[in-house]
């Protein structure tokens, strides 16, 4: 950008479109101080925009498909639609053993729409974030799944619902139980209360965890694939492609694995949550 | 790593999202899978019924091409058997009646014959009666030789 040195090109496309206020005024941020400056009330509006843009390409996709199925006849597009939800539906048939309206679409929507936001990670890094700056926008990062927010956000999501499952299955106080008397159980109630403290850690942290987990296991596949992008980008032209098409390809099975990752790990939590031990 | 108010519109555009499938997208495509894999089933099964029950009319119509083509044999045996009798019967009909005609023309010519020789005989013996009137009224006594006419007309 404009004959800027590689770490400021590196820098520029790894930093947010950022709203926020600063000094009472909704702005846009244009150096990480000014971001910082205005505290946790700010938006990311380029990864949170696209996120919401490829969610509303889902739905609407989805929904297309939805309001023309044919029992007979159906179109190759309905059909297309339909192995996705085939997949889906057998997925949490075979992990997810109790009756429930929200697990399927739940897991067709973390899958479908994971796959749509790590899938920008396959366009060409300099295309959006250079068509922004002439255009005036300071930045613009494109792939959703290469911000730490927008995984957390969904693996938070997950958190909630696991909370919400167990709560629904086993009542707050089976939930409360599950927190407090396991791993490790005795049989006198002093005993148990001596090993409430140590179990409801135990317990908490392996909760934490999973939301966690799952937030930073995607945002860590997707953040390495981005940088080795912009790395090679950094490249002479010749070496450009050389090495960008490799990368690039195998990149297809990533984004489709981490998809898959996030989606069946959801599913598993979820049924664990709903399942008693 | 900076953590900020973006998680929380992911986390709100999420919810949306997945209301949004769970009421309008899931249940409807589903519904036209079910439906689908339903008729196939169906359609299947009826095909299976179908496959039987042509079995079964083809035995069906395998027994009653085999009943009728036994029953034709046995007309066929029948009607030959009766043509024969009728054959028979005319002709031997045919010979009783020739028979008789063959009788009845037998003794038509025996009669005949007969009434012919009476005829003849009577005829010889009034010509043999004339004859020898003519030569006895020439030389004898018709009244003398009366008797010896007599028996030789008899003896005709």
């Amino acid at each position: 950008m404009a004959g800027a040195s590689s770490s400021d090109y590196i820098r520029h496309h790894l930093t947010n479109l950022t709203l926020g206020k600063i000094d009472g005024e909704w702005t846009i941020a244009h150096s990480a101080a000014e971001a910082a400056e205005m505290g946790f009330w700010r938006f990311h509006i380029d990864t949170l925009g696209w996120s919401i843009g490829l969610g509303m390409i889902f739905c609407l996709m989805f929904w297309a498909a939805a309001r023309k199925a044919k029992v007979a006849g159906a179109s190759r597009f309905q059909l297309a639609i339909e192995i996705v939800i085939d997949f889906i539906h057998n997925e949490v048939k075979q992990i997810f053993h109790k009756k429930n309206a929200l697990i399927a679409p739940l897991c067709l929507t973390i899958f479908v729409w994971v796959f749509l936001m790590n899938l920008m990670d396959l366009i060409p890094v300099d295309w959006f974030p250079h068509l922004f700056y002439l255009a005036g926008v300071p930045y613009m990062k494109i792939v959703p799944s290469t911000d730490p927010n927008i995984t957390l956000g969904l693996g938070f999501s997950v958190f909630l619902l696991i909370i919400g499952f167990s709560i629904k299955e086993k009542g707050v106080g089976g939930f409360m139980g599950e927190l407090t008397m396991m791993p490790f159980s005795a049989k006198s109630p002093i005993g148990k209360l001596c090993l409430l403290p140590v179990n409801f850690l135990l317990e908490v942290v392996g909760l934490i965890t999973k939301p966690i987990s799952l937030g930073f296991r995607l945002f860590g596949n997707m953040y390495a694939g981005e940088m080795i992008f912009i790395l090679i980008a950094l490249l002479p032209m010749w070496a450009q492609w050389t090495l960008s098409v490799p990368w690039a390809i195998f990149h297809i099975l990533v984004i489709l694995l981490q998809a898959y990752i996030f989606m069946v790990l959801s599913l598993v939590y979820l049924s664990m949550a709903a399942e008693d031990h | 790593m900076d953590i900020n108010a973006t998680i929380i519109g992911q986390a709100i555009s999420f919810a949306i999202f997945v209301w949004f499938t769970m009421k309008f997208v899931w249940p409807v495509i589903r519904a036209a899978i079910e439906e689908r894999e339903q008729t196939i089933a169906a359609g299947l099964q009826n095909a299976e019924q179908a496959k039987v029950s042509l079995d079964q009319a083809q035995t069906e119509a395998q027994k009653l091409l085999n009943e009728a083509k036994q029953q034709a044999a046995e007309l066929v045996e029948q009607a030959n058997r009766r043509a024969n009798q009728v054959v028979e019967q005319a002709r031997s009909d045919a010979q009783a009646a020739a028979e008789k005609e063959k009788q009845k023309a037998a003794e038509e010519i025996q009669r005949q014959t007969l009434s012919a020789k009476e005829q003849l005989r009577k005829d010889v013996a009034e010509l043999a009666v004339l004859g020898a009137e003519q030569i006895l009224r020439a030389r004898i006594d018709k009244n003398a030789h009366a008797q010896l006419l007599d028996q030789l007309s008899a003896q005709l």
